[in-house]
């Protein structure tokens, strides 16, 4: 029971860290909804921020990875993301083809390098 | 996928409403890439040491895969938590306009604020997007219970993504546990791309992928907050240029 728990520690940093900083901005939203428009300068230089800071967590996924994906040799796993690249724009922009092609190459590249 | 019809006697009680947008969530391809990027969240939080508990509170409270990735991803690589919390802040702030402006298309004149309460929590990209797809065919006093539906039966998914996700990490090969970590930056990367139709998005996303292991050498213990606020503000600036020009 103490492992589905884990520590009490770890539930207080989610609260600081993930809840209070996602939750600020959706009530915001609904305090202050109506007055903002979407297209102002301010929210698109934060929505690049925004979506520059998901790239780069993606990337720090890739780079440094975590667990298990450290045993797939980095060049193997920069393959596989580019192979999904190609695959989803081939397709006209399906994600469920660039996650498949993308799986498909790095589980290849695994069987094939032993 | 089919509503029943504007004036259908299904819309006359919220319960209905209500059931018809859990149902809706079966209809829709983005919930099969929500539970893929879930089930990678699973195993991602299974290999950087949380509970399980822990996994599915972040999914009930937080209810954003890129923040609980990031919360994930930078406090298992032992940044602080100031740094997280920066991190996530930033990334969050585009669930405000997206809150603005989910919104009104269910208010109506006796519509109170709390009554939105619920509605603002369970916005994310995939609501968003299911909300513009799907209210059209709702009749509007019953819109918010139908988003409650909605709402709930994406949680549902993500739920028993998270839980299944935890698991086979902890009991699969580790090629396949491999496999499933990287469904969640393949996703991601995917779905954010779909959704970036402006220019600045998409110079934001490239940047920020080719700038991360730039800053990542440096090792300042802010770098993922670094590199996307140096990729943003680049990639608004070509934005800029264009606009000028």
């Amino acid at each position: 029971m103490s492992d589905f728990i884990g520590d009490w520690h770890a539930l207080l940093i989610l609260l600081v860290a993930g809840v209070i900083p996602n939750q600020v901005w959706r009530m915001l939203g609904l305090w202050l909804g109506g007055g903002i428009d979407e297209g102002s300068e301010l929210l698109i230089w934060v929505r690049a921020v925004a979506t520059a800071i998901l790239a780069g967590v993606i990337a720090q996924i890739l780079v440094q990875p975590p667990g298990a994906l450290a045993s797939v040799p980095a060049g193997l796993r920069y393959g596989a993301l580019v192979a999904g690249f190609v695959a989803f724009m081939l397709t006209r922009r399906s994600i469920l083809a660039g996650v498949v092609c993308g799986e498909v190459v790095m589980l290849a590249g695994k069987w094939w390098l032993g | 996928m089919s509503l029943p019809p504007l004036d259908s006697p299904k819309w006359k009680s919220s319960f209905r409403a209500f059931a018809e947008g859990f149902k809706s969530v079966s209809a829709t391809i983005l919930a099969a890439v929500l539970f893929a990027t879930y089930l990678g969240i699973g195993a991602l939080a299974h290999d950087s040491h949380f509970s399980l508990l822990w996994t599915l509170l972040s999914t009930i409270l937080v209810w954003a895969g890129p923040a609980q990735i990031i919360v994930i991803t930078t406090l298992g690589s032992g940044a602080t938590i100031i740094q997280s919390a920066l991190a996530v802040t930033v990334s969050a702030v585009r669930l405000f306009p997206m809150v603005v402006s989910v919104l009104p298309l269910m208010r109506t004149p006796q519509t109170k604020r709390w009554h939105l309460i619920l509605v603002a929590h369970f916005t994310a990209v995939t609501l968003w997007v299911e909300c513009h797809r799907f209210l059209p065919q709702v009749p509007r006093h019953r819109r918010i219970a139908f988003v409650h539906g909605l709402g709930f039966g994406l949680l549902c998914i993500t739920l028993c993504a998270n839980t299944i996700g935890y698991f086979l990490a902890a009991n699969l090969s580790q090629t396949l546990d491999a496999a499933i970590l990287l469904l969640t930056p393949l996703a991601f990367l995917f779905s954010t791309a779909r959704n970036s139709r402006e220019l600045s998005d998409v110079a934001a996303l490239v940047l920020g992928l080719l700038l991360y292991p730039l800053f990542a050498l440096m090792n300042s213990g802010l770098d993922v907050l670094l590199s996307g606020l140096v990729a943003g503000t680049v990639a608004y600036g070509i934005h800029r240029v264009r606009v000028r020009a």
